[in-house]
């Protein structure tokens, strides 16, 4: 059976070429194209009182130079503030080239044209910005005291300010049910700033064509939709004037969501006044300074508990820095206050977060998007509740788990997509005692011993998650099957190496019962589909998936009624196997769909021996009907959308057994088990490889990124020198296993998996060091040299 | 990230290689591997107007191994030296830090005597240099080479004796006493990444298997190799009163990877594993 | 002024190919945008990613560590000339597809180029012989699981067709 492929390993569609040199990523389109380069503020706050470009002018090959005076009104703007929030009372965004004053190292001030990229560097070198430097703002602890302002006319630097407040069941607030709780306990966590860092960084690539007045453009982006529209805006064309493409792109993790970047609007803006291909392509040094980081944020935590471990109130107050400017909005604060609560059942809840301005690169969304800061918030509580009250930490979870029974669940929140924080379906303690088995939970203490007999230290740590996924408002698809027998499926959202067009095949080939081999999927293509949100969490499969299914619907629908006319047969008894409609049970009696294709099509002219079939002349058609019929369309083709009313909930739990070196305080992870629970899964090899890349990130992120600003703002790792990606010697072997609790709330019954993996991971690394070590452990990452320290002040005895 | 402009020489033979630097002097710097020079040069840290790139001249593609010690050629690349059977036999420790030095891609073409050159104080083979009391011969157009002893070559971070039109054109790794073992230990943040602090360690015997001689160098903390005589608190294979000693006079700094404490326990840690290891081969190969 | 430029000759996957490039034309630029092999990806420029990695006379190297001019003359190799005759996909590239060693496949080649050595010089690594060979390639999708896997389906791959 070659048809029914959803659930099934098949391997990606998109790896030979990508394994042959034949992928097309944004530096290899373009190669006539001239080369654009930025000089960047070397300085993380400081007015700027004169750019001379004198010195540049005689570069060879050297084709135009930018500032901002020389920008038209509506490029000059300051870029667009994506997502407004009520909360965001101070929202901030920047202009695409520094107006007066810069905010953070890195922020571009002068673009330069040249004919290649040496070429445009040699410019940048010589064109000098003369700079008054003002008192930079760096921690959020010093932008919240407010001696300095990062941006004159924000007070305080505090950009968002947001409260929520769930009470409990008896109608009481967080503070009266801590207040009244049997235990109480309060803390501060601490997690360090990290960034996506794919290995490709931005670029964008435009060609303007004179002739007809259209620009054509490339961006390393998850949303060509949304920066066609920007740019149609921006530029003042019309909409069908311009096309955005995403072409392969070389990892994404959400840096590439924001948009339009500054050089997304500057590089289509120039080629259109200089009539020239322009490209311009992010080196790694640009990358680390002017894309953007995520993750830093400091937690106040007060929580009430009772003799179980179950929590009947928790406070948390969360400084939020957001670097020196919001064009992404909240998103991210919001999803670590709501995503906190986790697998649980909490008393009374409430969050309340700053979001804080500092003279360092903007704050958007990461893998993960503020989740890992969440469930680090309440991992540790869960941990410290167990520590406290001598249980087993899997007991203090379990104690406060949402019970499968208890679903849908209604957590009283209002989630990032603006709706109701309801989870849709899981089955926690079934999670709970896989994992548990996976990792030899209840038989760790005897590892234990035998480790300490040897002189060695481990510990063991565990994590869970709910990761919302699949937020709207919709996507598309648009399925279309020609004469040939080819389907061709588009949507608008983008890829990254989600292998999309391979898990969508599979649902298109399912759901029409061609063989795979006939399908092809193309994303990110305004050309193709124009109507698209993005690829961010988690979203793609759910929300294209199930777009792409109900497109196929239609079209099945539609070539069974054609197929039904030709065969005179009942729609109700055809069937569809390897591309040919056939009456069930009566194998012969059948037509091809590219039959069916040439049937939908009345034609004219015959330009093939398909076309002919479909002429006038051929004695086939109904003469007492049009023929097309009233209601109809031509083609043997369907597009349809997927606009869920919520979010669905996926979740997980992972746990860690790691061993610490008594001399060297080296950390090494010795097993790493997750089970995770994305509903039903398209392909299981494609989830799992998700999987695996989640935990990496993850791993960097508890034991070794890090972004190290300095006092006057620079960044002092901006080299994968200093920015320590894990390598294959320090990411662990990942053990899996995997649920599947359907979603109730979409056709396909699935949910994201893209950001999973990262999500717990520094949660359960803090659990298990702590577990080895007996220290309490409240920051991520943590490195050797912070072990030694820690050990160094532990309390003697 | 692309380099800036500059002037590309060639020469075939040692040479004109010597008389192009001659010319050069300051403004010329000497292309051999480039793996630290071209991340500098790429990220614009460094312009020098010349480049002197003696990748073409044959004659300094050498290793020749014997009683003595290696003698390395400054076109000889890592992996050459690591892959070598004689090397290893006349020195071991060269190979034992060569595994340590960045990657496989790196060491295809990343040379020894240019990683001594550089003078990175976190790099492996100065410190190999250091403790085994090697030396760099220098030459120069019109003069007799001169060969420095390790302990006047390094003479800060990345700053070592070789003068403006001088080229390295060799390193002499002499050979380990006999009865002795050599180890090198370290700890990186990765594998691979410049070492937080790293011990290569000499431990010699005497006739009854007692320790004559033990001496380690450090790297990751100080300016230089720290090479330290610690025979004394060795004795009676006290391994753990030679690292006191390591860690009291090690002067290691803060960086973001480390605090300076950290390292100079490291540094104690990691010598007392080196010299009992040290000690253990030099046992058996007594 | 102009700059000044060079003749050069390499043999790039068997094929000789002369560029006129400045002295400080990276071997990586050069191969991607003198001679249009876009294979080749350029993930950092300091020689930390992996990702430019090509073979130089067989031996795996930095092509942006690596100035085109000093190579004149040598033989590079680069993902496109990993394929056998005929187009078919070296057991390395089938292990990759057949074990989902890629996602965004940004730094495969490099891995592809760096594996073809490896197991040329050791067809059967063990585990931690296969990591540490790796050790000098960032990815960021795959967190390396599959890539191992690959590496060992490849060393099969290569011993059942020899």
């Amino acid at each position: 059976m070659t048809t029914k492929l959803f659930g099934e390993p098949v391997q990606r569609r998109e790896d030979p070429r990508l394994l042959t040199g034949q992928g097309r990523y944004l530096d290899d389109l373009g190669s006539g194209a001239l080369a654009a380069a930025f000089v960047r503020s070397p300085h993380a706050h400081a007015r700027i009182r004169d750019i001379d470009v004198s010195g540049a002018l005689d570069v060879d090959g050297l084709v135009a130079i930018y500032t901002w005076e020389d920008l038209p009104p509506r490029v000059a703007e300051p870029l667009p503030l994506l997502i407004p929030h009520p909360a965001l009372t101070h929202g901030r965004t920047a202009y695409p080239l520094a107006r007066d004053t810069v905010r953070h190292v890195g922020e571009p001030v002068v673009m330069v044209v040249a004919r290649d990229r040496y070429l445009a560097e040699d410019a940048c070198a010589l064109i000098r910005v003369d700079y008054e430097p003002l008192k930079p703002v760096v921690g959020v602890e010093e932008a919240l005291v407010g001696a300095h302002r990062v941006h004159e006319d924000v007070p305080g630097n505090v950009g968002a300010h947001l409260v929520q407040e769930v009470p409990s069941a008896r109608g009481r607030t967080a503070a009266e049910e801590i207040e009244a709780a049997p235990h109480s306990l309060s803390f501060r966590l601490d997690i360090e700033r990290s960034a996506s860092m794919p290995l490709e960084g931005r670029g964008v690539y435009a060609r303007w064509d004179p002739d007809d007045r259209s620009l054509r453009v490339y961006s390393s982006t998850q949303t060509s939709t949304s920066v066609r529209m920007a740019l149609a805006a921006k530029l003042g064309l019309p909409l069908p004037s311009v096309e955005v493409i995403a072409p392969d792109v070389g990892g994404g993790f959400g840096v590439k969501i924001v948009h339009p970047w500054p050089e997304e609007v500057l590089i289509p803006w120039a080629a259109m006044l200089l009539d020239r291909e322009i490209k311009w392509t992010e080196d790694r040094r640009e990358h680390f300074v002017s894309s953007a980081h995520e993750r830093g944020q400091v937690q106040h935590v007060k929580v009430g508990f009772d003799d179980e471990g179950r929590v009947l109130g928790l406070d948390v107050t969360i400084l939020h820095d957001h670097g020196a400017y919001t064009p992404y909005g909240i998103i991210v604060p919001i999803v670590t206050a709501t995503q906190l609560l986790g697998p649980y059942k909490i008393g009374a809840y409430r969050v309340e977060f700053s979001s804080i301005y500092t003279n360092t690169v903007q704050v958007t969304p990461y893998r993960g998007a503020g989740r890992p800061q969440g469930v680090f918030c309440m991992e540790r509580t869960m941990d410290r509740i167990a520590a406290y009250l001598g249980l087993d930490r899997t007991a203090v979870r379990a104690a406060n788990f949402i019970q499968p029974e208890e679903f849908p669940y209604d957590q009283g929140m209002m989630f990032q997509d603006g709706r109701p924080l309801i989870y849709d379906s899981g089955n926690y303690p079934e999670s709970l005692r896989m994992l548990k088995e996976l990792i030899g939970w209840d038989s760790f203490e005897e590892r234990r011993a035998a480790a300490a007999a040897e002189g060695r230290r481990i510990g063991i740590g565990i994590g869970c998650y709910v990761e919302g996924t699949g937020v709207g408002p919709y996507e598309g698809g648009h399925v279309q099957i020609t004469s040939d027998g080819r389907v061709h499926v588009s949507t608008g959202l983008t890829s990254q190496g989600q292998g999309h067009e391979t898990v969508f095949a599979q649902i298109a080939a399912t759901e029409l019962g061609v063989p795979i081999e006939r399908v092809s999927v193309v994303t990110g293509d305004t050309r193709r589909f124009g109507y698209a949100v993005g690829t961010f969490a988690s979203r793609a499969a759910v929300m294209s998936g199930n777009a792409i299914a109900l497109a196929c619907r239609k079209v099945r629908e539609k070539a069974l009624r054609i197929a039904a006319d030709a065969l005179e047969a009942d729609p109700a008894d055809l069937e569809i196997d390897d591309g040919i409609v056939h009456v069930a049970g009566t194998p012969t009696a059948s037509i091809p769909l590219a039959t069916v294709a040439v049937l939908a099509n009345p034609l004219r002219y015959a330009f093939d021996e398909e076309a002919r079939r479909a002429t006038q002349f051929t004695g086939t058609a109904a003469l007492d009907r049009p023929p097309v019929a009233e209601g109809q369309e031509p083609g043997l083709e369907g597009r349809d959308y997927y606009s869920p009313v919520r979010s669905t909930f996926a979740s997980g739990m992972h746990a860690a057994i790691v061993e610490t070196d008594p001399g060297t305080a080296e950390i090494k992870i010795l097993r790493y088990a997750v089970v995770h629970d994305c509903g039903k899964l398209i392909n299981p090899m494609i989830v799992e490889g998700q999987i695996h890349g989640g935990v990496a990130q993850g791993v960097g992120g508890a034991l070794y990124e890090r972004m190290v600003y300095d006092s006057h703002g620079q960044l002092l790792n901006a080299s994968f020198m200093d920015f320590l990606m894990p390598y294959a010697t320090e990411v662990p072997r990942i053990e899996t296993a995997h649920l599947e609790t359907p979603s109730p709330l979409n056709p396909l019954g699935i949910k994201g998996a893209g950001e999973a993996g990262v999500i717990p991971v520094p949660a359960v690394i803090a659990s298990a060091i702590e577990d080895a070590e007996g220290i309490p452990i409240t920051r991520m990452p943590i490195s050797p040299s912070e072990l030694h320290e820690l050990r160094l002040r532990r309390p003697p005895g | 990230m692309k380099p800036p402009p500059f002037d590309h020489h060639a020469p075939r033979d040692l040479g004109a290689a010597l008389a192009a630097l001659a010319e050069a002097g300051a403004r010329g710097k000497v292309l051999a591997g480039g793996q630290s020079l071209i991340p500098m040069l790429n990220m614009r840290l460094a312009a020098p107007e010349h480049l002197i790139d003696i990748n073409g001249v044959a004659e300094l593609d050498t290793l020749e191994a014997g009683p003595a010690g290696v003698t390395v050629g400054a076109l000889a690349r890592h992996s050459r030296v690591e892959r070598s059977a004689e090397a290893a036999e006349a020195q071991p420790l060269l190979g034992q830090a060569l595994r340590l030095v960045a990657h496989p891609a790196i060491r295809n073409r990343g040379t020894v005597v240019g990683s001594l050159v550089h003078a990175d104080p976190a790099a492996e083979l100065p410190a190999v240099l250091a403790l085994l009391g090697g030396s760099v011969r220098l030459a120069r157009a019109g003069a007799a080479p001169r060969d420095v002893p390790a302990a006047e070559f390094f003479t800060g971070p990345m700053e070592s004796a070789v003068r403006p039109g001088e080229l390295a054109v060799s390193a002499f790794f002499p050979a380990p006493p006999p009865r002795s073992g050599t180890a090198f230990r370290e700890v990186a943040r990765r594998h691979g990444d410049y070492a937080l602090a790293g011990v290569a360690a000499l431990v010699a015997l005497d006739d009854d298997l007692r320790v004559a001689q033990a001496r380690v160098a450090c790297v990751g903390v100080g300016p230089v190799p720290l090479v330290l005589d610690v025979t004394e608190e060795s004795a009676g294979d006290d391994w753990a009163a030679a690292a006191r000693a390591v860690r009291e006079r090690a002067e290691p700094e803060d960086d973001i990877h480390a605090t300076a404490g950290y390292r100079r326990h490291l540094a104690g840690v990691l010598a007392e594993q080196a010299l009992r290891e040290a000690a253990l081969e030099g046992r058996a190969n007594a | 002024m102009p700059e000044r430029t060079h003749d050069i000759t390499l043999t790039v996957n068997g094929v000789v190919r002369h560029a006129t490039v400045p002295a400080r034309r990276l071997l990586s630029d050069c191969l991607r945008h003198d001679l249009g092999l876009t294979g080749t990806h350029v993930g950092c420029e300091h020689g930390v990613c992996g990702c430019c990695t090509v073979l130089l006379d067989g031996e795996p190297v930095r092509s942006c560590l690596t100035f085109a001019v000093t190579v004149s003359g040598h033989e590079i190799t680069t993902v496109e000339g990993l394929a056998g005759p005929g187009g078919r996909m070296s057991p390395v590239q089938r292990a990759f597809a057949e074990c989902h060693g890629l996602q965004c496949g940004f730094c495969t080649p490099g891995f592809l180029c760096t594996v073809t050595a490896l197991l040329r010089e050791n067809p059967a690594p063990t585990d931690a012989e296969v990591v540490e060979g790796l050790s000098g390639n960032l990815c960021r999708c795959t967190g390396y699981q599959n890539i191992v896997k690959s590496v060992h389906r490849a060393a099969e791959l290569i011993a059942e067709e020899s």
